[in-house]
């Protein structure tokens, strides 16, 4: 890192919400310097300025996510979002995520997040023991081809803080917890399928959706919840018609 | 329960959709050059074809607009699920019973 301040240095201004309120937002100006993402502003601003700043990160390069803020409205994974690409005549504004109780600064509860990721049935139940070898899925095979589209979250919260539906129904078990139960339908090694539709589509499932696609649009690794959310009403239409 | 509600109300919308435009569409060719209630009557009356298409229609939307209804009631006004459901179902049957005295009427059978 550049510590040098030279007075010609170009400043950035970061609001970043503060405490546990909303609406409280504590201004700093930062060096701007090239290839500069939301994290490392963050970073600077805790290590320089405001020690006591709550945030949360581990991987810094996309994997493990962590590090989701609202940047100027808009949900993002800020180890992988430049500064160049959001900031608006030298600003920024940083809040926690959305539609998760707030911790503190910039930390919100995720359990409720994680909770209902159980109850959308997302257990997977084997039918093979350790003794048997490992089972040979064909990448070929439709049911994998559609695990596969929708299998690389990483599970930030993204999509449940752009979603609509999720501020308006506490009970709406979200984008993600739907995305990861889509997954499991299609995974053929699972041992109980139907539960999965049947825990999907309970109380405010998957047919709660408004197919608004705010999840699709802001998903930072291009998962489309949205498409797997339509795939389990689809299952769930055609396994009624069945007498399921 | 949900799924089935849901299952239903794309089934009844599937349904409608080809009655709807044959409706609309009937009722544009009919008016061409003016209607009084007593033509549309000497044509409804009796025409069992009618009956059972209007009756159908009549059916469906007793079925798809009350699960709309309480999916509205549900996520617009936060009623809980058991009481969005007794309303949808006041509503639903009410739909029916004006809905099928309108299809005995204009077919002649009430």
């Amino acid at each position: 890192m550049d510590t040098t301040h030279s007075t010609n240095q170009r400043q950035l201004t970061v609001r970043i919400s503060r405490g546990t309120e909303e609406g409280k937002f504590s201004t700093y100006l930062v060096p701007w310097r090239d290839n500069q993402t939301v994290l490392d502003v963050v970073t600077e601003v805790q290590r320089t300025q405001e020690p006591g700043l709550s945030y949360r990160y581990a991987c810094r390069v996309g994997v493990c996510g962590s590090c989701a803020m609202t940047v100027n409205g808009k949900p993002r994974w800020t180890c992988r979002t430049h500064v160049s690409r959001v900031e608006e005549a030298g600003v920024i504004v940083i809040e926690p995520l959305r539609n998760m109780p707030r911790i503190k600064d910039l930390v919100v509860d995720m359990r409720e997040f994680f909770q209902k990721w159980a109850r959308a049935g997302n257990t997977f139940v084997g039918t093979a023991t350790r003794n048997d070898p490992p089972a040979l899925v064909s990448p070929q095979s439709k049911q994998r081809k559609l695990a596969d589209a929708a299998i690389e979250c990483i599970n930030c919260g993204v999509c449940y803080a752009a979603c609509d539906v999720v501020s308006w129904d506490k009970d709406y078990l979200g984008p993600a917890a739907l995305n990861r139960a889509w997954t499991l339908y299609n995974d053929e090694r699972h041992a109980d399928p139907k539960d999965v539709l049947h825990k999907a589509t309970s109380g405010s499932g998957c047919n709660s959706c408004h197919t608004q696609g705010s999840c699709m649009k802001h998903c930072p690794v291009s998962l489309s919840p949205t498409g797997s959310i339509a795939g389990l009403k689809r299952s769930a239409i055609f396994s009624l018609l069945k007498g399921g | 329960m949900e799924a089935r509600l849901f299952a239903l109300q794309r089934l009844t919308a599937m349904v409608m959709a080809p009655f709807v435009l044959v409706h609309v569409g009937l009722v544009i060719y009919a008016v061409r050059g003016g209607l009084t209630a007593g033509e549309i009557l000497s044509r409804t009356e009796g025409n069992w074809l009618w009956i059972v298409f209007y009756g159908l229609f009549v059916l469906s939307v007793s079925v798809h607009v009350p699960i709309g209804l309480r999916n509205i009631l549900i996520e617009w006004l936060k009623l809980g699920r058991a009481a969005a459901s007794v309303i949808g179902l006041m509503f639903g049957a009410a739909l029916l019973v004006l809905g099928i005295r309108a299809v005995a009427a204009v077919g002649g059978l009430a």
